[in-house]
């Protein structure tokens, strides 16, 4: 028992937290006065809702969510910047949280005394820090600048060294809150691959991201908050999924007369067309057990380094029986303005009878807060038939049946 | 004790060096003559007390040494008035940390003050240069009570500090109330005039000033450093059994608004 808690990085235990939130912010006694008469100045509103978790040590994990799901309260719950009104959390080690670009800098200081005060912030001593600060400023690739006042550096340039500090002062337990909207693409780049590296020294990081590519990516396990709650715990796989289909079914909810409209979106950076073929003929219906193609036509209308295009088959009831984009067989695409490509995947017909619809999209892997470029629903459908059988099973696959005699 | 322990860890005192540290480097950033303005505003108020209080309205009759005395008197306030202030806006102003980092609370207010008293050690440098051109009757005894005195009147700005920094995050008002009771405490304190005075006008309105710790330790220092004539507890009442008051008064307030102050201080970073 005690082997498992020393493994423990930190565990949430049933931990609620609600903020009283004054209907006209007053911060004076006038105000304070004439708000007394008249009851409450306030509402409760609830943010988190009994929520109990571990992270593992030597762990990455992601926290997803919408926005106002309660994310960065949990987050800075974690941190101790906020305290739980209910349960109990428990750090083990020392966490260097990186909340909302960064230590509280001040720009009235050199780059150099800003690192030694937001080490001591963090909790290392000046001699700690001076171990530390060739690599942070080599990181942050800001040699030349670190006698200059921070107010005379670029926002992207005091992100950088922020971000530095914070992964470079190498705590136990690293708390990343949106910190893939750092920096220029190079910079952004060096970033995914340090995660890498701390994925491979068994670093604890927990990542608060709204990019699921870089959450499936780094990720082992995930967490996903809705209005306060935890709607589920897995795989970043499963969970990016689960947080990509809650806006699926609000583009759903809205669109639900015109899913054809969808389709061609003038503005689209992207035209996507796509029809399926059945050896080399278009075919509206799939017999089953053959094998099929779904083809995907593209014109480009900009210069894309790593376009990954991705398709899902949805059956009558909307469950994504099938999915894959080009990263997983081919990689990622390059297309150049007005170039043409035609992607085609061929798959076996293993669906039962029924109705299926084919969604597309294209995402640029080069922008890291995953600029989706085209989400088209229903961008094709077929019908699959001739399956002799009443099972109301999902798949059909080849199979045979034999019965030996003993 | 576990507990001053931890508040005087390494990580802690680290922290509040740099904290100290920060404060003083930005406090007199871009002006010529920097770090002196600290030492020439309490000369500057000085000067014009002694101008308008010895040389116009002669309040001073009889007060041996009175410019080593008024000095003294001025730097003391002044060290209570620059610490409280500060303290009292030190969470509203680093705020926007507060929100990022967790910190201990109270290493905010605590570096507040203590730049406040490092102002004060150096004040005193120019004390010691007008006590050695004036020459006034320095007590043996000063080198030992002086120290004490002004950690006694640091532990009583520390206590008013944890209190109004923990109101000011709700009720900046107090910021302003804050600005008028120093007002009116530099007058109901005997800084420019004799405490001598006072009694002979009323012996017990001079025994309630007394009890205010900032006057007791101006009283006290003056003294310890300047001349026998300076009223302390014992000249007043009669007995130094009386220190007890304001002992007393700072020690409890050092408790309960430390108390108040953790106590508030879960809710700052919501409230801020």
């Amino acid at each position: 028992m005690s082997t498992k808690k020393n493994n423990v990085a930190i565990n949430i235990n049933h931990v609620s937290k609600s903020f009283r939130l004054p209907h006209e912010r007053y911060s004076g006694l006038k105000q304070r006065a004439l708000n007394h008469k008249r009851g409450k100045g306030f509402e409760t509103q609830e943010v988190l809702n009994d929520i109990s978790f571990d992270i593992q040590k030597g762990e990455f994990f992601g926290i997803v969510g919408r926005n106002g799901s309660g994310k960065s309260t949990l987050l800075k719950l974690m941190a101790g910047i906020y305290s739980p009104e209910r349960g109990g959390i428990t750090v083990n080690g020392t966490l260097v949280p990186f909340i909302e670009l960064g230590v509280g800098f001040n720009p009235e200081l050199t780059g150099r005394e800003n690192i030694y005060l937001s080490g001591s912030l963090l909790g290392f001593s000046r001699k700690d820090m001076e171990a530390k600060y060739d690599a942070i400023v080599e990181f942050a690739e800001l040699e030349r600048f670190m006698d200059q006042k921070l107010k005379n550096y670029s926002s992207g340039m005091q992100v950088r060294l922020a971000f530095s500090i914070a992964i470079r002062a190498e705590g136990d337990i690293l708390l990343l809150d949106e910190v893939l909207a750092v920096g220029d693409s190079a910079f952004q780049q060096k970033c995914l691959n340090y995660f890498n590296q701390l994925k491979r020294e068994k670093k604890t990081v927990i990542l608060v991201s709204h990019g699921m590519a870089s959450v499936e990516r780094f990720c082992d396990r995930a967490l996903l908050l809705e209005q306060g709650k935890i709607v589920k715990m897995g795989s970043s796989v499963e969970i990016a999924e689960l947080y990509e289909s809650l806006f699926l079914d609000d583009a759903n909810k809205k669109s639900s007369q015109n899913t054809k409209s969808s389709k061609q979106n003038s503005n689209a950076k992207i035209a996507l067309d796509a029809y399926i073929t059945l050896d080399d003929k278009k075919v509206t219906a799939v017999a089953a057990n053959k094998r099929f193609t779904i083809n995907l036509e593209l014109v480009s209308k900009v210069n894309l380094d790593s376009a990954n295009i991705g398709i899902n088959i949805r059956d009558d009831l909307e469950r994504v029986v099938f999915s894959t984009d080009t990263r997983m067989k081919v990689g990622e695409i390059a297309l150049r303005n007005g170039e043409k490509k035609k992607i085609k995947i061929t798959i076996d017909n293993y669906y039962t009878n029924g109705n299926y619809t084919v969604d597309a999209h294209v995402v640029n892997e080069g922008s890291t807060d995953d600029k989706v470029l085209i989400r088209c629903k229903g961008i094709t459908e077929f019908q699959v038939k001739g399956i002799i059988m009443h099972a109301h099973s999902l798949f059909h696959p080849d199979y045979k049946t034999e019965v030996e005699s003993l | 004790m576990e507990r001053l322990k931890r508040v005087f860890s390494k990580k802690n005192r680290a922290l509040l060096v740099e904290l100290v540290r920060t404060d003083f480097k930005l406090r007199y950033q871009d002006s010529v003559l920097g770090y002196l303005w600290s030492l020439l505003k309490p000369l500057f108020l000085f000067g014009i007390l002694f101008v308008v209080f010895d040389v116009i309205l002669k309040i001073s009759k009889g007060i041996p040494y009175y410019p080593v005395y008024l000095l003294l008197g001025v730097m003391l306030w002044n060290f209570f008035g620059e610490a409280t202030r500060q303290g009292m806006s030190s969470i509203v102003s680093r705020g926007d940390l507060l929100r990022k980092v967790k910190l201990p609370k109270y290493i905010v207010v605590f570096s507040a003050t203590i730049s406040a008293l490092i102002n004060l050690i150096l004040n005193l440098i120019i004390v010691i240069i007008f006590i050695i051109i004036i020459g006034s009757e320095v007590k043996p005894l000063a080198v030992v009570l002086i120290p004490v005195l002004f950690v006694e009147l640091y532990l009583f700005s520390l206590a008013i500090s944890f209190y109004l920094s923990a109101v000011n995050v709700k009720y900046r008002d107090v910021s302003h109330i804050w600005d008028v009771v120093l007002q009116a405490g530099f007058y109901a304190t005997p800084i420019i005039y004799p405490l001598q005075v006072v009694a002979d006008y009323h012996p017990g309105v001079a025994k309630i000033l007394l009890l205010n710790p900032v006057a007791q330790v101006i009283q006290d220092a003056r003294y310890l450093l300047t001349t026998d004539q300076s009223l302390t507890m014992g000249h007043v009442f009669g007995s130094g059994m009386y220190y007890l008051v304001p002992i007393i008064i700072v020690i409890s307030s050092l408790i309960i608004f430390g108390r108040f102050f953790k106590k508030k201080s879960k809710y700052f970073t919501e409230d801020l």
